[in-house]
């Protein structure tokens, strides 16, 4: 499979911004910087940028509670992410959603989301829309292993087959629903068949391998695309961090996070590809690295420096007003 | 007698009903924790800690479940149906939203529509409330919106004493109770016996005495308000602070007694306005006790929003110390 010069730099670009974008989320929040709850998506870059890549501006994601890697790769700003997360006025959401409910409805992102498969039957609603207008466009689910086990999950993904949908339900399993393992908490040995027992076809990725997902995602997107129904991916890999942070993850197997870091890394394992390929030299990705370093502190520097909000804007963007007990 | 977080005297609870009654067991996301994994299975006792430790003792009565709030709720109310205790655990009250058919439709009915002739002695714990920077999905109250369905016990603890003593209460309880946890009280301490207690549903507490105004308040708003009145007290003012620490059944007397005495209500809650807890109370006096008002009723809530995210946003959004105080001075003016 031949992919763009381009589509590798970018794809590689968004990988290394998702990675730093967690990994300073998660320092600011050690320093107390960013409040509330926050959910981490280092280590499965790969997934998110792998699908994508096959979208432009129109199709649409809807995302879950840990969302910050979606969002950037499907085009959401960084420093306005970064002032939504420090509860700025500035950001994207105007401070009123943060970590959890990143959107940004003109990039076709549909939402970060803190109900554990509250995203997959929006997805079917994006879908119907496409499907309608006969656009072409797909709409695209990001959900966890978790999700799978929600009824919810499994109305939207019979009712896709029903109406025929051009929806993409990306299941990442990252083994743990929160704290319970994926052997417990999904009764079948084969996922994978469960799910196309429902009636579409499911494209199974390493997700810790940009190509992989890549291929795998482009199959599935492409079948959506072409009206033939909605279609799965499953991308298994394991996430770095806690379930959020401050997580102790009494649930992780010795020497299990070394692994996931050493060898299911997706930046490695992209940089070892090119290395044996020769399609991107390592001074081009060391170069990217060094932006996207930049970015991310110009970012934090920026939110750092945005304007809070005030209590007046509580009531802003609220369509029914009440003022009994103001 | 000894101190205690809210979060430890609920576990205590627990474990003792857990210890008196074999039909009690614990169901929910994590509340042993880590179940199938190589890890240290039981180790988490849900995201809170409340259910910690029981896992250890009662493998087979501390079960952890899929991600499956809809399926977690009707397993305890089929389990109570035939004669069990469960003590179901859903992680955030938010998550009614997603096992409301359950809750409303079913386990709140059985005894009413059966003709009397079944019983659903389930409880189901909710961590709820604002503070937390949570935002719109992980910080709503929820108590009183489950309070207007017939058929569910509802309560909210205020403080660690009675939250034990009210936990003890609910899994006795032969009726369904939805038990609302103000999570931002987790940590709060109060002496807390470590015998087996209980606390009466319908039966409101005096949190505070006086003569000038009666001010009733729910959950985390209760030592708010409570701080409140003593500040007012240097000042002069009086206030009876009633917590009912049950919303359904509610201790209408208590409240009722105070107004005639006082002839003034301050009413306050964190959640939304309208259809809520404060409406709920100022329509209860304004029927029964009008001609005992010698002022307004003023209700004290957050604004018809949802709950926002940035912190300075929550903290406007919120009732606070200033909007509850202007509320009670307002009514002696």
């Amino acid at each position: 499979m031949s992919i763009p010069k381009e589509t590798l730099l970018h794809a590689y670009r968004t990988m290394k911004t998702i990675r730093e974008f967690e990994e300073r989320v998660n320092a600011e929040i050690m320093n107390g910087q960013i409040p509330g709850f926050t959910h981490l998506y280092t280590g499965q870059e790969a997934n998110a940028v792998g699908v994508c890549a096959h979208l432009d501006e129109s199709d649409t994601i809807i995302s879950t509670h840990r969302g910050h890697g979606h969002c950037i790769a499907k085009g959401a700003e960084v420093s306005g992410m970064m002032k939504e997360l420090f509860g700025s006025s500035e950001g994207l959401c105007k401070g009123k959603g943060g970590s959890m409910h990143v959107a940004d409805i003109d990039k076709g992102i549909l939402g970060a989301n803190g109900i554990v498969a509250g995203g997959p039957p929006i997805s079917v609603g994006s879908a119907l829309a496409a499907k309608i207008r006969k656009n072409g466009k797909v709409a695209v689910s990001f959900s966890g292993d978790g999700s799978v086990n929600q009824g919810t999950c499994f109305e939207a993904m019979n009712m896709a087959v029903v109406l025929q949908a051009p929806a993409v339900f990306v299941i990442e399993n990252n083994y743990y629903s929160e704290h319970t393992h994926i052997s417990y908490a999904v009764g079948c040995d084969d996922l994978k068949a469960r799910t196309e027992a429902f009636g579409f076809p499911v494209f199974v990725a390493d997700g810790a391998d940009f190509f992989a997902v890549y291929e795998a995602a482009g199959k599935a997107i492409t079948h959506a695309r072409e009206g033939k129904g909605p279609a799965g991916v499953f991308a298994e890999q394991g996430r770095y961090h806690g379930h959020f942070v401050g997580d102790p993850q009494a649930y992780r197997a010795e020497g299990e996070l070394e692994d996931l870091r050493e060898n299911h890394c997706p930046l490695k394992i992209f940089r070892a590809k090119m290395a044996e390929s020769g399609e991107l030299s390592d001074a081009e990705l060391d170069a990217i690295d060094a932006e996207v370093m930049a970015e991310i502190e110009q970012s934090v520097t920026d939110a750092k420096a945005a304007a809070r909000p005030t209590a007046e804007q509580v009531t802003e963007d609220v369509y029914i007003q009440y003022t009994a007990t103001a | 007698m000894p101190e205690k977080t809210m979060r430890d005297a609920i576990n205590e609870a627990l474990h003792q009903a857990m210890e008196q009654d074999d039909s009690v067991f614990v169901i929910g996301e994590d509340v042993g924790g880590c179940s199938g994994s190589a890890g240290d299975v039981g180790a988490v006792g849900g995201v809170f800690g409340v259910t910690e430790g029981i896992y250890h003792r009662w493998p087979d009565r501390c079960i952890d479940t899929p991600i499956s709030e809809s399926a977690i709720v009707g397993a305890a109310a089929g389990a109570a149906l035939v004669g069990m205790r469960p003590v179901a655990e859903i992680m955030f009250a938010d998550f009614i939203g997603v096992c409301m058919d359950q809750i409303v439709n079913q386990m709140a009915k059985f005894r009413y529509m059966f003709g009397g002739k079944s019983r659903c002695p389930a409880v189901i714990r909710f961590s709820s409330g604002g503070g937390f920077s949570a935002a719109g999905q992980h910080s709503q109250a929820m108590y009183q919106v489950m309070t207007s369905f017939p058929g569910l016990k509802v309560v909210v603890p205020s403080n660690a004493y009675d939250a034990k003593g009210l936990m003890l209460s609910a899994i006795q309880d032969d009726d369904p109770v939805l038990f609302f946890e103000p999570k931002i009280l987790y940590q709060e301490t109060a002496d807390v016996p470590d015998e087996m207690y209980t606390i009466p549903f319908g039966e409101a507490n005096f949190v505070r005495e006086g003569d000038d105004v009666t001010v009733v308040a729910f959950g985390q708003m209760v030592p708010k308000t409570a701080a409140v009145i003593d500040a007012l007290a240097e000042e002069g003012i009086s206030c009876d602070l009633i917590d009912p620490r049950t919303t359904s059944p509610l201790d209408e007397n208590a409240i009722l007694e105070s107004v005639e005495a006082t002839g003034r209500l301050v009413v306050v809650d964190e959640a939304p306005p309208r259809c809520g807890l404060t409406a709920d109370i100022a329509g209860l006096a304004a029927d029964k006790a009008f001609s005992s008002l010698k002022a307004p009723i003023k209700q004290v809530s957050a604004p018809h929003s949802p709950t926002p995210f940035s912190p300075e946003l929550e903290a406007a959004y919120l009732p606070d110390a200033d909007k509850i105080t202007a509320a009670i001075k307002t009514t002696l003016a």
